[in-house]
């Protein structure tokens, strides 16, 4: 245990931190949740750290599992008009439009 | 104030490919419709849903790097750019950024300064995004997502060019390119291409690059030469004042002439790409890659030199004919119908560009058929019409591509080469000039251009011209 | 006769053949424990009665004719709610999904219908998938059936829990680092998670892409087999869908271990496992060896990298593949709010609970600028050395024998609370998905409180035939039945 005293401090996350990473994930976390939050990222990072133990060098990192490649559709044309199944879910349409808040200032 | 500065510019050249349907759907990439009809749970971004890749996105996003003269990865992948933007509906972008299809090639540009070649960093696949319509009445926006997921390729070039003139050699030499290839018909004004601009000015002689901004929204050539004109100044300005210039991306107002940062703390402008699990990488075999060579089409060099020999044209019609693969493509078209080469070209580079810039259109919308282009030159070269006529008719060609032959035939303006009837007229010519026949008789020749012209005048221009003069001289 | 519920899929399929049940019998009798149960058990988000019975007339008419003869015709089932099935809501248990009714079915239930499945309604989860107790579920907890005071696993615990207490015959759940396992551990049932690529993912609402399966959820082996079966098929509209000629699964229901290897991973046996789920999973091993397999001990390595690597990538991909909930095109839409950017932040705040916030945040951070290469990328290289230590394990062994969890199910309410504790659970689990490979789990005991523990089978790639055989041998011996539950006040 004495590993873990000397890396007590471990991974430090600031306010400025979570308030990035909220804009990033469009989250808006109330003043509660973000001092939660910068406890369980500060845990988890700490924890990931272990990664770190193991040496990585020269191994071509994984992002597929299986050396499927090449995988296509032809160009056709396989859908009709399909406006209203899509928009029936939608909170709020117009004019065969979704209608989002506007997005010019 | 007597600082000498250099532009230096970048750009992102943004191409929709002319498959027919979406890079991840079945989805038809027809321009317009009704909003939203061209949609399906894949490019509207509805869970559970899962792109698979058009295979001729990949093929034309070779060709067209093969054509400029990049090297095809033989390894390549996707890739997730993430951001939230209503238009985007999974609120990430289906891109490439580590590993594009190609990469290091150039074109060659040739402007007022010499031939220069243009370097290509990159070219990747990626999809496009949904429209956006403000709606005023709402104070909202409205989301039509029958452009998202139609392919694109973004052609990244390194920062070689230093005018405004370069970029659009530039961009005029990609669009020729692509246009030959068929891999888009790049009409800046429909937005099947666009163009980013990166731009950076420092001092003369100066090696390190400066602060770069990035302007968006420029949706014409005139726009792209007025923007970096605009934005050149406004940088000069920063330095001279002794300020900096901030990396930031601009979007160009056109109409006002100006260009204003988009900066948002919204925008944190960190798109954490990482691979795209939903797709599985592309090997692009040595074969595959022949195959696409392989049917590369013949372009603009080799077409100006076969018109030359083939068809016999000057260098200089060659050049300009072939300067657009639409023209070419009207052109070889008319020709085979009529076998006039010549008369195709002067008929192209004359009236009908003539006609197209009074218009304010592009060589791509010419609005008539080679049929009644061949026929229209048919007609005039058997005599059927004489030159002012042709003139004539042709706008009614232009204006609402009517068969030359019926509108003559209909409108009665056929050549009157009935010696009987021309005679007559003649004779009364004579008789009510009677000054022009003494100056002609007294050695002055110009006086029977006088009489011609009066003969066309009472014939309203249907007069065979030849005839006209054979007569009228006889009579004399 | 046995009381219908008591059926398993096949046995049941087998007697609507021999029209002794119809299936809309097999439907009511379905209905009729869940009238019992549900209220306290809350194994479903959503019931559809009358789509049910909807269902069975037309599957008994296809019976009838004879167009459909297949081994599951007629049996009632219940699919996980990430799964899409054209007119039912598909919520993932999440308030941002509540009024979402996809206008398609996911690939996996179209198969399953195809084999004349009935779809009795949608189960409770962990909201996305994000849980290992489907404690974090907007639509309220799951009971595990067993003791009502313990969670059921996650996050396919409602599929779980609804085969346990014989409310449908069988169910789909999807597995992303365990979620159909941990939770078939939890409720003593059997549940596989098949070779990625195996089972579409189209239709499956993405937690993490790269390592979601879909897989059955059975009363026992020679079910999950079938189930297997019917759901596996190449789609085209899938790119990660592989297209394999050896689904036949059932054909390896044989009871023959004789000479198989199997290797039990030393790293799995050590600290934070339960002496009475290690005694379960041993005496297991020893039955294996006793029909002939040849039974040793091995080090697999990496074990306690997994799940690091795990929580980057998942929640990675989850950050993005969550982005697109943002109130404009489904889902929940905050009502008030001033401006885009605030809509985003309203709506997703107000719709995802504080498991999948942790995970959004996680996720986003690992990816931001600066961090991807130290966080990312460097869990894509220890998924590529974990791959590495399972093949090299498989050049020894036909399958490895572990834990699907280290203790039984947990009470209600303890697990939250301590997620790094929570997600430590997942450690024999997770790698399974970062390599891609097979593995099942079925029951092979009861601890002193009478709780479930699981055996967990893990094959290579494309290699649940191996399972499927050595799990079907286990089960011949009775060692442990299944169906011993108490009815947990009911
Ligand atoms: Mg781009
Ligand atoms: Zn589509």
């Amino acid at each position: 245990m004495g590993e873990a005293e000397k890396k007590q401090s471990g991974n430090i996350i600031s306010d400025e931190t979570i308030a990035y990473v909220g804009i990033l994930a469009k989250l808006e976390l109330s003043q509660e949740e973000r001092e939660q939050a910068k406890k369980d990222m500060k845990e988890m990072l700490d924890y990931i750290d272990k990664l770190n133990e193991l040496d990585t060098a020269g191994i071509e990192p994984m992002s597929h599992v299986f050396p499927v490649n090449n995988v296509f559709r032809e160009d056709v044309v396989s859908n009709g008009d399909n406006r209203e199944s899509m928009l029936k879910n939608a909170p709020e349409v117009k004019d065969g439009s979704y209608l989002a808040p506007k997005t010019v200032e | 104030m007597s600082r000498e500065y250099e532009t230096v510019i970048g750009l992102e050249v943004h191409v929709e490919l002319a498959t027919k349907s979406k890079i991840f759907c079945g989805c038809s990439t027809a321009f317009g419709g009704a909003p939203n009809t061209h949609t399906c749970p894949v490019c509207t971004g509805m869970p559970g849903s899962l792109p698979v890749l058009n295979k001729q996105v990949v093929e034309y996003a070779m060709a067209v790097g093969l054509a400029a003269n990049c090297s095809i990865a033989r390894y390549c992948k996707f890739d997730r750019k993430n951001y939230f933007y209503p238009d985007n509906p999974q609120n990430y972008q289906i891109s490439q950024l580590y590993l594009p299809i190609c990469r290091d090639g150039g074109v060659e540009i040739e402007t007022s300064a010499g031939k220069k070649i243009v370097g290509i960093h990159e070219i990747h696949m990626e999809e496009d995004a949904g429209k956006l319509i403000h709606d005023e009445w709402g104070d909202c926006s409205l989301v039509d997502y029958n452009r998202s997921g139609v392919p694109l390729i973004e052609i990244v070039s390194e920062p070689d060019m230093r005018s405004a003139e370069e970029v659009i050699a530039y961009l005029e030499k990609l669009r020729m390119m692509i246009q030959y290839l068929g891999a888009s018909d790049c009409k800046l004004n429909e937005g099947s291409m666009r163009a980013d601009v990166n731009l950076s000015v420092r001092e003369v002689g100066e090696k390190a690059f400066g602060t770069r901004t990035e302007m968006k929204n420029l949706n014409s050539f005139k726009a792209i030469a007025r923007a970096i004109e605009n934005e050149r100044n406004r940088q000069i300005d920063l330095l001279e004042e002794g300020k900096k210039v901030i990396q930031e991306t601009r979007r160009w107002d056109d109409v006002k002439e100006y260009s204003y940062a988009m900066r948002s703390k919204e925008d944190a402008q960190d798109y954490r790409y990482f691979p795209e699990p939903d797709l599985v990488p592309l090997a692009i075999s040595e074969e595959w890659i022949e195959a696409v060579k392989s049917r590369q089409p013949e372009f603009q060099t080799e077409k100006m030199e076969r018109y030359k020999r083939e068809y016999g044209l000057p260098d200089y019609d060659a050049q300009i004919i072939t300067g657009s693969k639409c023209l070419a493509d009207f052109f070889e078209a008319a020709a085979e119908l009529c076998k006039k080469p010549k008369k195709v070209s002067n008929w192209l580079m004359g009236e009908t560009m003539r006609l197209l810039k009074e218009q304010e259109m592009e060589l791509e919308d010419i609005p008539f058929s080679p049929e009644n282009l061949a026929k229209l030159i048919e007609l005039t070269e058997e005599g059927s019409i004489n030159g002012t006529v042709a003139k004539e008719v042709f706008e009614k060609i232009f204006a609402e591509d009517v068969n030359p032959v019926s509108y003559v035939e209909e409108q009665g303006l056929k050549t009157v080469s009935d010696a009987g009837e021309l005679r007559r007229v003649i004779e009364q010519v004579i008789q009510d000039n009677p000054k022009s026949v003494t100056d002609y008789r007294n050695g002055k020749e110009k006086a029977v251009g006088f009489l011609v012209g009066q003969t066309m005048k009472a014939m309203k221009g249907k007069a065979n011209p030849g005839m006209v003069n054979q007569i009228l001289k006889e009579l004399l | 006769m046995k009381e219908i519920r008591t059926l398993t899929a096949l046995q049941l399929a087998e007697k609507i053949k021999q029209k002794e049940i119809s299936v809309a019998e097999a439907v009511q009798a379905a209905l009729d424990q869940i009238g019992s149960v549900e209220a306290k058990i809350n194994s479903y988000v959503t019931l559809d009665e009358e789509g049910a019975f909807r269902q069975a007339a037309d599957v008994q008419k296809k019976i009838d004719s004879g167009e459909l003869t297949g081994p599951l015709a007629g049996v009632p089932a219940a699919i996980k709610d990430n799964l899409c099935m054209e007119g039912l809501p598909a919520t993932c248990s999440s308030k941002i999904l509540e009024n979402f009714v996809p206008p398609y079915t996911a690939e996996a239930v179209s198969n399953l219908k195809k084999a004349g499945a009935v779809i009795l309604g949608k189960t409770n989860m962990d909201e996305f998938a994000m849980g290992s107790t489907t404690e974090t579920s907007a639509f309220g907890i799951t009971r595990n059936p067993w003791n009502l005071e313990h969670v059921p696993g996650g996050s396919s615990g409602g599929s779980c829990a609804a085969v346990a207490a014989e409310e449908c015959f069988y169910a789909l759940g999807s597995d992303t680092g365990g979620s159909i396992r941990q939770p078939s551990s939890f409720c003593g049932v059997t549940g596989m998670k098949p070779t990625y690529g195996t089972v579409s993912r189209y239709g499956l609402i993405a937690y993490g892409s790269s390592l979601d399966q879909i897989g059955p959820v059975a009363k026992d082996v020679a079910d999950c087999a079938a189930i297997l079966e019917a759901i596996a098929s190449y789609d085209s509209k899938d790119s990660t869908s592989l297209n394999r000629e050896d689904t036949d699964f059932t054909s390896a229901l044989i009871d023959d271990v004789k000479g198989m290897k199997i290797g039990i991973p030393r790293d799995y046996l050590g600290e934070g496992l339960e002496p009475e789920v290690k005694s379960s999973i041993l005496a297991a091993a020893k039955a294996l060896e006793e029909k002939g397999a040849f039974v040793e001990e091995f080090d697999l390595s990496l074990v306690e990298y997994a799940i690091p690597a795990y929580y980057v990538i998942a929640c990675a991909e989850a950050s993005s593949n969550l982005a697109r909930f943002d109130g404009i095109k489904y889902g929940y839409r905050s009502r008030e709010f001033e401006g885009l950017h605030q809509m985003y932040k309203k709506s997703r705040s107000e719709g995802f609970g504080p498991e999948v916030k942790r995970r959004i945040m996680l996720g986003s951070f690992v990816l931001s600028s600066g961090y991807y290469d130290a966080y990312y990328l460097k869990a894509l290289r220890t998924k590529a050395l974990i791959k590495q230590a399972f093949d090299r394990a498989f050049e020894t062994y036909d399958i490895i024998l572990g834990p699907a969890a280290p203790t039984t199910a947990p009470e209600i309410g303890k697990s939250l609370s301590d997620p790094l504790k929570m997600y430590l659970g997942d450690i024999y689990t997770v790698s399974v998905n970062l390599a891609g490979l097979p593995a099942m789990t079925l029951p092979c005991g009861l601890d002193e409180k009478g709780l479930p523990i699981g055996l967990q089978l893990i094959g290579d790639c494309f290699q649940e035939k191996k399972i499927l055989k050595a799990a079907y041998a286990y089960e011949q011996t009775g060692e442990w039945k299944r169906c011993k539950r108490q009815e947990a006040g009911a």
